[in-house]
């Protein structure tokens, strides 16, 4: 028995051991399921062996809608705790884990794959590429991905969740401060995610320098490909210093190394400023493809081209350079002097002139434009003017000066909110909203597209701007309770209605894709938006192979070149079609990787250890396979483009 | 013969043993710690640019600019990195 007693929780609570009841009875009903309809084979077939980046970029965005109810859950339960003054919902203890989960939930697991769905899906398409690079490095960072995002979700059943903060600062992430196992689960859940993350950085990077179609110039690749391009430029530059800071943190946590420790010459104040040379970028990383999404929706919706093709590419070159020279705003009140700090205040402030010239270009593309409010435009409309107050509030923050008198408080939590929602989570439903024909066949309702939209927008005004106020007021963050004195009661309360009418809106995007699998039509074409990039001009569903006829480049548009000046998209003969083959090697060393991270943060050395050997068995494996891929006749190319309705 | 012999490559082999050499100096010979970190310092990125140009044949290639940019713009971030760390965490702390 006392083998397993570390697996118990530290702080059990009823709902704690409800959740292991539910999670227990929901995978049960899944193997059932499986079992009973004879899905076993289709799964591993199409899905867990699969290599085609659109299905991978599918896997990513069901994986991060997941996500995204996991984080909103712990999101409501830390409003609801608050929304009146000495609350007894949660203790100080579940509501330190809950903050902590929400955050690493939120960015690692839910923002990342999220971009990196719209990756997969779109940029191989944006290119006129078949594939990515490296098909089967893909599907490994996927399921490196979903280890890890696994390994951190089991933590509040088994052995108990982190508890120091999605930054999780040492010394209080050490094991002087953090006794539990929860603090490994964040080192090693980022750890084997983070690897993941990078190979898709490498992967990307060469798939947009080396596989773009004939005619297409850096300098005509559609702006979203161009925004992926360099947020994976980011990704490969500052994943690496993530690696090594949770590499020397797990060993200070496992193996008694003094890397942060404040003892035996560690220091401790290390661990801040590794995290956040990573975190800077990182904000970026998930900034930038959003900004390329709505760069993408405005111009198709206002009938225009984008205005600004150059000072938009270069505004974003400018920004991947600027984010790794502000890292220190994070850490103003640290201890560091006032020479540092206004280095850092200004860098930072620049950054605001690159990002102000893409809000100007927004606006004068949609500038006597035709526009049309569909339900992506209206996020896009919607993101200017809060994402404008949430960068106003951050050159705000950006004044070393004044940053003694925000930091730590709610103004800081309503700033990165400001600019993460309507920045990034927007986008992210706009661009669902935008490419779900593309994937799925049929159209998303827009009447209760545009309900979730009004509701999220109010939820989040309500729930975001009171933080403003209560932070200014000195209401700080991570406190799990405050007295009925200090006055942020009602202001409380409204951000907890502005949660909750969140909530509404995210439960109405799951019954918007019930409602329009039941009720929307299939037969929609394969350009429902009259859209302008290359994308659209394949067919709807997209066949495994993308496009049967390589497409000739023009321009950053040349689909809207092609419907509009007489542009000949695709010339030539149908020829045969080299594609790779489907693998089960990535799955099953996403697997192992599991068993890994799960091995080392409770300390099992030897299924730790079997377990890496078996890592090192996959790639060698690889290393010894002959696998040419496989070749698509051209009878069976035109078969199925006969099928999708005529050959493109 | 003349275009059949390696002379960079030959050159480069016998450059980098010699910086080898010299890096090694600091272990054998008696020196303050300054200046033998300067001599490893300086013969550690000597070496690697001469293995990135000669060995892995940096530049030769149509996009051997692309691949200077990425050196570059790797330099610039780490050094930031480095001296930025030393100015927060030692210099003016």
């Amino acid at each position: 028995m006392e083998f397993f007693e570390r697996f118990a929780i530290p702080h059990p609570s009823p709902a704690i051991y409800a959740s292991m009841v539910a999670i227990a009875l929901v995978s049960i009903g899944i193997v059932a399921g499986l079992t009973y309809f004879k899905k076993w084979g289709y799964l591993w077939r199409e899905w867990l062996t699969t290599v085609d980046h659109k299905k991978i970029g599918i896997m990513y965005l069901v994986s991060a809608l997941l996500m995204l109810f996991r984080g909103g859950a712990d999101a409501i339960m830390m409003r609801a705790q608050l929304a009146t003054p000495e609350a007894k919902l949660l203790d100080a203890q579940h509501y330190n884990e809950i903050f902590t989960t929400h955050g690493v939930v939120m960015i690692i697991f839910m923002a990342m794959p999220f971009i990196f769905a719209f990756m997969n899906l779109i940029v191989p398409l944006q290119i006129g590429a078949r594939d990515v690079a490296f098909p089967r490095l893909n599907a490994l960072s996927f399921w490196l991905f979903f280890a890890g995002a696994m390994l951190f979700n089991i933590s509040f059943v088994i052995g108990g969740s982190p508890d120091a903060g999605w930054t999780s600062y040492f010394p209080l992430a050490g094991n002087d401060f953090s006794e539990s196992v929860g603090t490994n689960y964040y080192m090693l859940a980022i750890q084997i995610s983070g690897i993941g993350s990078l190979m898709t950085g490498i992967n990307m990077c060469t798939t947009i320098l080396k596989m773009r179609a004939p005619g297409m110039t850096l300098m005509k690749m559609p702006m979203f490909t161009w925004s992926a391009f360099i947020a994976n430029v980011i990704i490969v530059f500052a994943f690496p210093v993530l690696t090594v800071a949770l590499i020397m943190g797990t060993t200070d946590r496992l193996f008694a190394t003094n890397f942060f420790t404040t003892s035996n010459g560690g220091m401790d104040m290390l661990w801040a400023n590794f995290f956040w040379i990573w975190g800077h970028p990182e904000v970026y990383i998930l900034i930038l493809p959003a900004f390329g999404l709505y760069s993408e929706i405005i111009s198709t919706f206002s009938r225009r081209n984008l205005y600004g093709y150059s000072s938009m590419v270069w505004s974003m070159v400018l920004i991947s350079l600027l984010s790794f020279l502000v890292w220190t705003h994070h850490f103003f009140t640290m201890g560091q002097g006032a020479l540092t700090n206004s280095i850092f205040s200004i860098t930072t402030m620049a950054i605001a002139v690159p990002t102000g010239v893409k809000i100007f270009n927004w606006l004068f593309t949609m500038w006597k434009g035709k526009i049309r409010f569909t339900v992506p435009m209206l996020y896009s409309v919607g993101f200017i003017p809060l994402f404008t107050i949430g960068g106003v509030t951050g050159v705000m923050l950006a004044m070393s000066a004044a940053d003694y008198q925000y930091h730590n408080t709610m103004f800081l939590v309503a700033h990165f909110h400001n600019t993460i929602i309507p920045g990034v989570v927007f986008a992210m439903l706009a661009g669902l909203t935008y490419y779900w024909p593309k994937f799925f066949g049929f159209m998303l309702n827009e009447k209760i597209g545009k309900v979730t939209f009004w509701l999220l927008t109010v939820g989040f005004v309500l729930a975001f701007f009171p933080m403003y106020l209560t932070g200014l007021d000195g209401q700080a963050r991570r406190m799990y309770t405050y007295s009925e004195a200090t006055g942020f009661g009602p202001l409380n309360m409204l951000s907890f209605i502005g949660a909750a009418l969140m909530a509404i809106g995210f439960v109405t995007i799951v019954y918007n894709v019930y409602y329009s699998f039941k009720n929307s039509s299939r037969d929609i074409g394969s350009d429902p938006w009259d859209a302008r990039s290359l994308e659209w001009a394949t067919h709807t569903p997209v066949p495994e192979y993308n496009f049967a006829r390589t497409p000739q480049i023009s321009s950053s548009e040349t689909f809207w070149d092609s419907k509009k000046n007489g542009h000949v998209l695709f010339k030539g003969e149908i020829e045969e079609i080299h594609m790779p083959n489907n693998s089960g090697v990535p799955f099953v060393m996403g697997m192992i990787f599991l068993v890994a991270g799960f091995s080392f943060i409770f300390a099992l050395w030897i299924p730790a250890v079997i377990a890496l050997i078996g890592i090192f068995v996959c790639m060698a494996m690889r290393s010894f396979e002959k696998d040419h891929g496989r070749h698509i006749s051209v009878k069976e190319i035109k078969e199925t483009e006969e099928q999708l309705g005529g050959a493109k | 013969m003349k275009e059949l012999f390696p002379a960079k490559q030959v050159m480069g082999f016998v450059a980098s043993l010699v910086l080898t050499a010299v890096a090694l100096l600091v272990y054998f010979t008696d020196m303050t710690f300054t200046v033998g970190m300067t001599i490893l310092l300086a013969t550690a990125f000597i070496q690697a640019f001469l293995q990135i140009v000669v060995f892995m044949h940096a530049g030769e290639s149509k996009d051997g600019k692309a691949i200077y940019a990425n050196i570059l713009y790797a330099l610039i971030i780490a050094l930031v990195s480095v001296f930025g760390t030393l100015l927060i965490l030692l210099w003016d702390m």
